[in-house]
């Protein structure tokens, strides 16, 4: 599904008129590219505290230009603010002002990355109040955290340009040069979060492996895809097979067509099997074992719509929604966790969706299943640690794909400019997401929802 | 699917980096290396795949047989992941041809995910087609000159070829000929108007003259086969599909093709009642009532199917898990022309030979699948092996095959539901046995062994014995 409108306002007339006339001026996004997969223009590191300077040794290690101080630089990639060791609201002032000094040097695809501690209150798509090791706060001390989940929030809305603005959130007990910070650092960086915006990634432990090669993050890993033959699933299991894992799709015998051309083309195995199966999980285990002698990675794409007003909810529209998106995935997870034939560090990523974390008309049956997802997947967190795994949900947003593509033409054009990138993402965009969250660059991140909606401006 | 994965995860699984790639690098198009095993392997039924059978002038009223067959073989390809891999031979053929489709095996397989590299010929043995590509595959595994390949056929009942009558075309043959416009016009002069009518294909017997149907009416006769009984199968042959849709048997034997994701002669409400409603549409001219109907009789049909069969050797180093073992098979023909036999009771002769090859009885088989072309083919031959005269003068046994058991007979199923596209019902057979095969022997614990009966045009059949493994 194209944007013709985005593809107008980045021709010559439609840019100046959608400028004089006041009109969303979307960009298209500095997508993943296999050389060169950062900001172009320097990396100013704000901030007093430690994490800034382990920070700006990541980057230095990355060959970035890394800077201090905003006035030393003409032309800014991307702006890492420290604010780990605020105690007080007032500790967020210094470093917010110079950034504001370089908010105009920000290259276009550029980004801003904050370096900040959880605190109970609003929701960061972590299961924060289950951290392990968290500290007790005093109310000062959360304030000044939760002023940075403000605060970056706000600044992910005014960028414009492409430039996007992310948080990660270091557990207290974490230290700043754990693999899961550096590995956070660099996706916020990367082309694979373009469309991820104003939202945080909480590294809660020390798990990982920073130095992943990062145009194969998940080399010669095995890995399962369902509701693969179309869409987002398709996308996934592409990106994922560029990205060296070895992908079994898996999607209902009726879509087997697709998904037989998707397989061949991979060279891999297809899988024709109704996630809703209760041996979906041990025949998804048969076929990755037998054929790759393991299990890695297990995406939990396979999801329906069956939208009705609650007023006109039917029991087979109910039922069937929460079968496929929920309980599936419920009782697969259930099943793998079970066997002792996943790899050494499993790794699962399940689609939620933002009509979970906000709710949306007409999708009572899809958004309860869409929060179940986020639920489940905080409680399977330490399960799945037990067995040196990480489990966590992307919530997309408006993707351009079939599902979207229904919707009447100017409501589709209104949802599509309802977040701080004025534009809908693509598969692509949720698949670069997902292929992080299952690298073991991710390793220190578990139980989280990761939104993939340009910071959709419903339910942010 | 992997019955067996024990075992398959104890030999050494390509785990690790990137085994697509290193498959594709170990496997290049131009590759000389040899594709032949050691004489005397087992030959084994590993997977098999057909789209949806369709009637005729339904969804795929516009795919021509290569569109099928291609979309057979891929399905089967993408099932097993064997995508870019060589095979040492692709057999397959249609029953209705065109004349450009001289190469369709050929030139399905290059227009699949399989190494352009795959050798394959085209086999046509009347609706026995599939089966004998099962064997010429199997065969030539057995004698180790090649490790794996891919046994189908195809039919499109829908696409069918449209030739000019006998007088049009030789004058046109005459044209092509003619230099002058004197000679060019004199091409002409024999034609009549009536050369002028296109010649359709007929499933009569160029012999007879009598259609198949026609042919079966004098047998059903012969055999006293009720319109009852006939229904009864028929029904049967409904219920056995649907169910076995139902429990998501056919999830790894089909793959969807042009929007149509199951076979769409299937009528999972199919009674007895219901069918006995229908007008009979052969042997109305025979002295005895006519019983022969649409509902017991197959449905012209289009669609494909595809079985890769293997060494033990080579499904091992793929990771694949073995149905079944094609044991052997046996072809027999009658006498059709003279009357001395029915036109499609070879099977009754081909299977008592194959059986006592392998000193079986019919009572010693777990799974009998006899093909329905019609009801009562199906019966007739089951009439024929309880009766012991048949059994004495025709089969020169001593005593009776016996009967079989109902309850062992086309179990899932058999062409009467799912329809008959002609050259692509041995594949079906094939695949689906094996799978119920390997289920049946994973669940008893004990070897299965099934046997296969197909009938065709010219007074042919083959007879095919498959093993769990």
């Amino acid at each position: 599904m194209t944007d013709t409108y985005l593809d107008m306002v980045n021709s010559g007339l439609g840019k100046q008129l959608a400028g004089k006339l006041g009109l969303p001026r979307p960009v298209t996004l500095r997508r993943f590219t296999a050389d060169g997969d950062f900001p172009s223009g320097s990396v100013l590191v704000l901030g007093r505290g430690a994490a800034g300077d382990v920070a700006a040794s990541a980057l230095l290690g990355w060959d970035l230009d890394v800077r201090r101080h905003a006035q030393d630089v003409d032309r800014v990639g991307a702006v890492v603010i420290d604010y780990t060791e605020v105690e007080s609201p007032a500790d967020l002032a210094d470093a917010a002002l110079e950034l504001a000094s370089a908010v105009r040097k920000l290259r276009p695809g550029g980004r801003v990355i904050t370096l900040s501690r959880p605190a109970p209150g609003i929701g960061t798509g972590a299961a924060s109040g289950t951290l392990p090791g968290a500290r007790q706060l005093t109310p000062s001390q959360a304030a000044a955290r939760q002023g940075v989940v403000g605060m970056l929030r706000s600044i992910a809305q005014e960028m414009r340009g492409g430039v996007t603005a992310n948080g990660i959130l270091l557990a207290d007990d974490v230290a700043a040069d754990a693999p899961g910070v550096t590995g956070a650092l660099r996706f916020f960086l990367s082309g694979r979060s373009a469309y991820v915006d104003g939202q945080f990634l909480t590294v809660g432990d020390d798990r990982g492996d920073a130095d992943v090669d990062w145009v194969h993050p998940v080399a010669g890993k095995v890995a399962v895809v369902t509701g693969a033959a179309r869409g987002i699933g398709a996308q996934v299991t592409r990106t994922l097979a560029a990205s060296g894992a070895t992908v079994i799709p898996v999607d209902v015998p009726a879509a087997g067509d697709a998904l037989s051309k998707l397989a061949n083309e991979l060279r891999v195995p297809a899988l024709q099997l109704d996630v809703t199966d209760p041996q979906a999980g041990q025949k998804i285990l048969d076929l990755a074992v037998s054929r790759y002698g393991r299990l890695d990675l297990v995406v939990h794409n396979a999801g329906i719509t069956r939208d009705k007003m609650l007023a006109n909810m039917d029991q087979a529209k109910w039922d069937s929604v929460i079968a496929v998106n929920i309980e599936s995935q419920l009782r697969i997870t259930e099943t793998l966790l079970a066997s002792d034939q996943l790899g050494p560090a499993p790794r699962i990523v399940c689609l939620a969706s933002t009509s979970g974390v906000a709710g949306n008309r007409g999708q009572t049956n899809y958004a309860a299943s869409k929060a179940g997802v986020i639920g489940a997947v905080a409680a399977t967190a330490p399960l799945i640690a037990e067995k040196g795994g990480t489990i966590n949900a992307v919530a997309p947003g408006f993707i351009e794909s079939d599902m979207t593509a229904k919707i009447p033409a100017a409501r589709r054009q209104i949802s599509r400019r309802l977040n701080s990138l004025q534009q809908g993402g693509t598969p692509e965009d949720v698949a670069q997401a997902i292929t992080f969250l299952l690298s073991d660059a991710a390793g220190g991140i578990n139980g989280q929802t990761l939104r993939v909606c340009g910071q959709s401006l419903v339910g942010a | 699917m992997s019955e067996n994965t024990q075992n398959t995860a104890q030999s050494t699984p390509a785990t690790g980096t990137g085994s697509g790639a290193a498959k594709r690098a170990a496997a290049p198009a131009t590759s000389s290396a040899p594709q032949g095993g050691a004489k005397g392997a087992r030959a084994v039924v590993v997977a098999g795949n057909r789209i949806p059978f369709s009637r005729a002038g339904g969804p795929y009223a516009n795919a021509s047989n290569q569109d099928m067959l291609t979309a057979a073989i891929d399905g089967l390809v993408a099932r097993t992941g064997i995508a870019g891999e060589r095979l040492g031979a692709v057999a397959a053929g249609a029953v209705i041809k065109h004349s450009r489709d001289f190469n369709l095996t050929r030139e399905s397989v290059l227009g699949s995910a399989l190494d352009p590299a795959t050798p394959a010929y085209d086999v046509q043995m009347a609706c026995a087609t599939g089966m004998e590509t099962v064997s010429s595959i199997a065969n030539k595994i057995r004698l180790g000159q090649i490790q794996a390949g891919i046994a189908g056929g195809v039919d499109s009942s829908s696409d069918a070829p449209i030739a000019v009558s006998e007088g049009l075309r030789r004058a046109l043959l005459k044209l092509q000929r003619a230099k002058t416009t004197a000679q060019k016009l004199k091409a002409f002069k024999d034609l009549r108007p009536g050369d002028l009518a296109p010649s359709v294909p007929s499933s009569g017997e160029p012999r007879t003259g009598l259609s198949m149907g026609e042919h079966q009416a004098l047998t059903t006769q012969k055999w006293g086969i009720t319109r009852e009984a006939q229904d009864e199968l028929a029904a049967a042959s409904h219920q056995h599909l649907a169910a076995a849709y139902e429990r998501g048997f056919f999830d790894d034997l089909v793959t969807p093709f042009n929007g149509l994701t199951k076979d769409n002669n299937m009528r999972p409400d199919s009674t007895v009642e219901k069918l006995g409603g229908l007008n009979p549409v052969f042997g109305k001219k025979l002295s005895s009532e006519a019983t022969m109907t649409a509902g017991n009789s197959t449905p012209l049909t289009d669609g494909a199917s595809a079985v890769l069969i293997t060494s033990e050797e080579w499904a091992g180093e793929h990771h694949l898990t073995p149905l079944a073992e094609v044991v052997d098979s046996e072809a027999a023909a009658v006498d059709f022309v003279t009357g001395n036999e029915g036109l499609l009771m070879a099977p009754a002769y081909a299977v008592p030979r194959l059986l006592a090859r392998h000193d079986l009885t019919l009572q010693d088989l777990d799974l009998v699948e006899i093909h329905e072309a019609f009801a009562s083919t199906v019966l007739s031959i089951l009439a024929a092996w309880e009766s012991p005269e048949f059994c004495k003068d025709r089969l020169g046994l001593d005593a009776p095959l016996g009967s079989v058991d109902r309850a062992k007979l086309n179990v899932n199923g058999s062409s009467l539901a799912t329809g008959h596209p002609f050259a692509a019902t041995g594949g079906r057979i094939v695949a689906s046995t094996a799978k119920e095969l390997a289920a049946r022997a994973k669940e008893t614990g004990k070897p299965q062994t099934a046997l296969i009966s197909v009938c065709a045009a010219g007074g042919q059949g083959v007879a095919m014995l498959l093993r769990s493994v």
